[in-house]
């Protein structure tokens, strides 16, 4: 990290007040928070200014960072803090939920993609996603991972089809698991399986970013533990975004973590300084435990 | 906090309230069902199924002119009737704003308020006249309005029992709302849709009100929707007011043949919708 970035975080901490004070909405956001932008090539996705609202609410304020390239994002905080919320900006998943708006940009590879005419559709084909719950389709676990590949045409052949369904499934780390299984549902497999179908539909139309929401929140320890070293092994070929509960977690599998509270990015950094020399108060209070 | 045995008596009495309750009506249906059965069968033969009406006194009478009319009947009205029902509510849960939505919702339970010798006149109104004459086709639009409504109620009631992780995961791969709509989302509902498919289809195929107005009917077989046509509730209709007692039991037996078609649609329906990926 060189030196001006240090400087920047100085400037976040001072001007940072209390959880209490914050509670209150008392303070005015600093203009820009933690590590500043990253040199253009190194930023596969940038987010700038981005207010968000659930109706009058607003879930989000003022939130800029950059994600790093083949890195592994992390949001943290404590339960209603807009983590889940951000990440669904990335993909524009929130679209969906009616009475929702969004302010400021989100650039990937430097296009804002809520400009008007931004077509969504092929948006997330670039930008996948994992949920909390494993989401499978009421299908075979071939046809999971086939879905993306037919609705988007990918596939040439049936044997290409079959190809790039073994690929995903093994780029998943599921394919010795299921493969004499692939036509049965996939709703008949563990939740920690039906997570990594999930994973393995997601990797077959070949995003770019791949956005994780809690992933492993419903999963048992070692089916974490499976999906975590994925998740690190997958950075090799994927910028990854994920939000999480666990602190460990974060700890474990990330590059860069942003910490945040109702709304706000309080902290964002490497990994290894968040944990172990966070500039900010709560951050520390939060990842020691303290609240939240 | 209450005394336990009074806890114990409270649990009793509910206990035995609702099972009483279920006794009563499932005791019912298996009377109406037993009775039709018993004194249905009587008549019952090959000949019955698959030969004409005769005049009263001739042997060898039969229905199989009501037989098949009803199938084509409820063929056209479903042809017509089950797209349009699925899509509409297809559109009510997926698709329409929620005034819009709410608007839309409270005309579709009005229509399926009307009664059903309305429906009938109106088509009399709309085709027969028009037309000229009595026709299947107009049976088969009578019933189809009929049909419309319960199916695609019941199909938006069964879409919104979809967790939308399921739409979400659709989206996040990149589909297109229609895609996720018809491929994942109806497909996730589809045991539920035919359930809801088969009430409308079970609901029209009792139905003899409308058919006074438009496919009247026939005495000998016959396959042109452009013609009147005969049915089995038309056919019960008109024996079980005769004064003949041989056509009552007919009326029966018909009523008999009646029950075990909805029946057999019904189950047919089911294999064939069955998801043997289902959560």
């Amino acid at each position: 990290m060189d030196e001006a970035e240090n400087d920047d975080m100085k400037a976040v901490s001072q001007t940072t007040l209390p959880p209490q004070a914050l509670a209150e909405k008392r303070i005015v956001v600093p203009e820009r928070h933690g590590k500043p932008a990253a040199r253009t090539a190194e930023r596969k996705i940038r987010i700038e200014d981005l207010n968000f609202f659930y109706g009058r609410a607003q879930a989000l304020k003022r939130i800029s960072h950059d994600v790093a390239p083949n890195q592994v994002t992390a949001y943290i905080g404590p339960s209603g803090c807009g983590k889940s919320t951000l990440i669904r900006t990335l993909n524009r998943m929130n679209d969906v939920i009616p009475g929702t708006r969004v302010e400021g940009r989100v650039e990937l590879d430097g296009q804002d993609i809520y400009a008007p005419g931004t077509d969504v559709v092929s948006l997330r084909r670039r930008v996948g996603m994992v949920f909390q719950k494993p989401n499978p389709f009421p299908r075979s676990i071939f046809d999971n991972v086939a879905y993306g590949l037919k609705i988007n045409g990918m596939a040439r052949s049936k044997s290409d089809l079959a190809d790039r369904v073994e690929a995903s499934l093994r780029a998943a780390a599921l394919w010795d698991e299921v493969k004499d299984r692939l036509n049965e549902s996939a709703y008949g497999v563990s939740g920690g399986q039906q997570q990594r179908v999930c994973i393995a539909r997601a990797l077959a139309v070949e995003p770019e970013v791949l956005l994780m929401d809690e992933p492993t929140s419903a999963l048992d320890p070692i089916a974490t533990q499976k999906i975590e070293e994925l998740i690190v092994e997958l950075k090799q070929k994927y910028t990854i975004v994920i939000v999480t509960h666990n602190m460990q977690q974060a700890a474990r599998v990330s590059d860069y973590t942003a910490f945040f509270w109702i709304g706000e990015m309080i902290e964002f950094s490497a990994t290894e300084k968040m944990f172990t020399k966070p500039d900010n108060k709560m951050t520390e209070d939060y990842i020691t435990g303290r609240f939240g | 906090m209450r005394s336990l045995w009074f806890r114990k008596l409270m649990s009793l009495l509910i206990t035995l309230v609702t099972s009483v309750s279920a006794c009563v009506v499932i005791g019912l249906l298996l009377l109406v069902l037993g009775y039709i059965g018993a004194t249905g069968i009587s008549e019952l033969s090959l000949g019955f199924l698959i030969n004409d009406p005769k005049p009263v006194g001739e042997p060898g009478s039969g229905i199989a002119n009501a037989i098949v009319g009803s199938f084509i009947l409820i063929a056209v009205a479903s042809v017509i009737g089950m797209p349009v029902g699925i899509l509409g509510g297809l559109y009510l849960a997926e698709f329409a704003s929620s005034r819009f939505g709410t608007a839309l919702r409270f005309l579709i339970d009005t229509l399926t308020g009307v009664p059903s010798i309305l429906i009938g006149v109106f088509v009399w109104t709309v085709m027969v006249k028009p037309m000229g004459h009595f026709s299947a086709l107009s049976g088969g639009v009578s019933l189809a309005i009929i049909m419309m409504p319960i199916v695609a109620r019941t199909t938006e009631e069964m879409l919104r029992l979809v967790p939308d992780s399921m739409r979400e995961g659709a989206l996040a791969l990149g589909a297109p709302v229609w895609r996720m709509s018809l491929g994942v989302v109806l497909r996730a509902a589809a045991g539920g849709v035919a359930t809801g498919a088969m009430l409308a289809i079970a609901r029209i195929a009792g139905e003899t009100a409308p058919l006074l107005f438009t496919a009247l009917n026939r005495n000998y077989l016959s396959t042109n929707i452009s013609e009147p046509i005969a049915s089995l509730t038309y056919q019960i209709y008109y024996y079980a007011g005769a004064p003949y007692e041989e056509w009552h039991s007919m009326a029966w037996a018909a009523t008999l043949v009646l029950v075990a078609m909805i029946l057999g649609i019904n189950i047919v329906v089911r294999v064939l919708t069955r998801n043997r990926h289902q959560q």
